[in-house]
């Protein structure tokens, strides 16, 4: 009932922030939404007994990502007039209809996941150590090794690629 | 019952208390130690030797006028003080102060509460507090702050990547990010942690001064290019909110780095039984000493050294910092494999 009640508020923080970072006029405060956004998300994550995941939200979206959109936001030039936002080649329809695709999708995800049985979870006693943090560090690099390495390794690249923007000659 | 809610209660306030008093009177001690190496007296008028200096000046910031400069973000500007002080704050949640003692009949553990991924917490907590530097700047609404918390968050941002490099060596040492069992894995170990990873300690400390804006890293304050620093347009409360953040911030780092690499609350040479007379002083004083020590260390060093350029200190970051933190891991993961 208690953890009930604590999940319901806390998504109801969640899909009001984000409503708010859409529909905030000033961009500024729109990224400040989406921060608070991510707090809450790790409440949730801190709810399901995912610590580690948690403390990892804050630190990489809500403490490192948006401080880079922060700069970015910060940097370009914003106070220009409403009418300046306009955009005659916006294609309303095209991205009304990608929008009713994607919420399609999820509801299909959503309703075959109710009909289908429990994916199977690779069993706690399998798992040679205990703690929140070694286990996903267990499953990391035994399960999903390749998985992680492909992720590691679409990082590099776009490092490199953000490297090679930025500097023209190297 | 007690030990539910009572106990975490009592705790909470007392902590918290003891680190708003302690931030007041590191202002003091600031000004009286730097007097002294000034060849100066300091503070000396209100109480004896000034030390009722700082309830002066509470009494002082509290009465000034609170200024809202009329093209300012009036919510953003109003939030600022606070994200900076918060995190400040509740990073003490997770720092030990002595082992579990017995008191009044009830097992007490001298820490707020000891969570398994004590260390991350402390790196993400600290993470936020960026927010309130920058969008002070921003929401000033005013070039000199603008310019500051921009320099203050690049450095800020670039100086959490070598002292997470060090932590993860720590951590390797350790085995867990509790930070109680950090300091029982240095009592097992039979050494302080600074003694087998004095690189990852004196990056970790460097960063330290730059995370928390301390001189020879001050840029962001830096009066001659840019009056004031982040808080000019604040005044009253406000700009002290800033103010105590930034010493609260010292002590974090202070008490961080007695916890991960001088043994915590340990006395020393905690194993060796002919020291045994050591005890008379209680754990949470060893713990508060060591604390003391780097807080005088980072005084010193402001009187001591002169202010970085802003592209030595970046150069010093990301050339000089990262790099060796990296080695430091590397070396770090291959002794232990060898030593396995």
């Amino acid at each position: 009932m208690g953890e009930a009640i604590a999940f319901y508020t806390i998504a109801a923080f969640i899909l009001g922030f984000a409503v708010l970072v859409v529909t905030t006029k000033d961009t500024v405060h729109s990224v400040l939404f989406l921060v608070l956004d991510f707090l809450f998300v790790a409440a949730l994550y801190v709810m399901l007994g995912a610590q580690f995941l948690a403390v990892i939200q804050v630190l990489v979206y809500a403490g490192g990502i948006v401080v880079l959109y922060l700069f970015v936001v910060m940097l370009v030039n914003l106070k220009r007039p409403p009418e300046a936002h306009h955009d005659p080649h916006r294609r309303s329809k095209l991205g009304m209809a990608l929008a009713a695709a994607v919420l399609l999708e999820l509801a299909i995800i959503v309703a075959s996941g109710y009909a289908r049985a429990a994916s199977p979870t690779v069993p706690a006693a399998a798992i040679p150590v205990s703690g929140n943090t070694e286990q996903v560090g267990w499953l990391l690099y035994t399960s999903y090794l390749i998985p992680f390495e492909i992720a590691s390794m679409l990082l590099l690249v776009a490092m490199i690629g953000a490297i090679v923007l930025a500097k023209r000659e190297l | 019952m007690i030990d539910r809610f009572v106990i975490p209660l009592l705790k909470i306030l007392v902590v918290l208390n003891a680190t708003l008093v302690g931030v007041t009177y590191m202002v003091l001690l600031e000004r009286k130690v730097i007097a002294w190496a000034q060849s100066r007296l300091g503070p000396m008028r209100v109480g004896p030797y000034g030390v009722l200096q700082p309830v002066a000046d509470a009494i002082k910031l509290m009465l000034k006028e609170d200024i809202t400069p009329r093209k300012a973000d009036r919510w953003v500007f109003t939030a600022a003080p606070i994200i900076s002080m918060v995190p400040a704050l509740i990073v003490y949640a997770v720092i030990p102060f002595g082992p579990t003692v017995r008191l009044f009949g009830h097992d007490v553990a001298l820490s707020v509460t000891d969570i398994n991924v004590g260390l991350l917490y402390i790196v993400s907590v600290a993470s936020v507090g960026v927010y309130g530097i920058i969008l002070a700047g921003y929401a000033s609404n005013s070039k000199f702050p603008l310019l500051s918390s921009l320099r203050a968050s690049a450095q800020l941002i670039s100086y959490e990547v070598a002292v997470t490099l060090t932590l993860v060596s720590v951590i390797l040492m350790s085995g867990t990010l509790s930070m109680i069992g950090i300091v029982n894995s240095q009592y097992n170990a039979r050494v302080w942690f600074a003694f087998v990873q004095p690189m990852a300690f004196v990056i970790f400390f460097i960063g330290g001064l730059a995370e928390t804006n301390r001189a020879p890293f001050d840029l962001p304050e830096a009066e001659q290019e840019l009056t004031g620093g982040f808080h000019t347009e604040y005044s009253g409360m406000r700009f002290a909110l800033f103010f105590l953040a930034e010493y609260a911030n010292m002590i974090v780092v202070s008490s961080v780095a007695t916890t991960l690499f001088f043994g915590g609350w340990l006395r020393p040479f905690p194993n060796v039984a002919v020291l045994h007379f050591l005890d008379i002083v209680p754990s949470w004083m060893w713990f508060l000493i060591k604390s003391f020590v780097f807080l005088y260390i980072f005084i010193w060093v402001r009187a001591t050294l002169p202010r970085y350029r802003y592209d030595q200190l970046m150069r010093l970051g990301w050339k000089v910092l990262i790099p060796l933190a990296i080695a430091n891991l590397v070396v770090t993961g291959i002794v232990k494999v060898i030593l396995s």
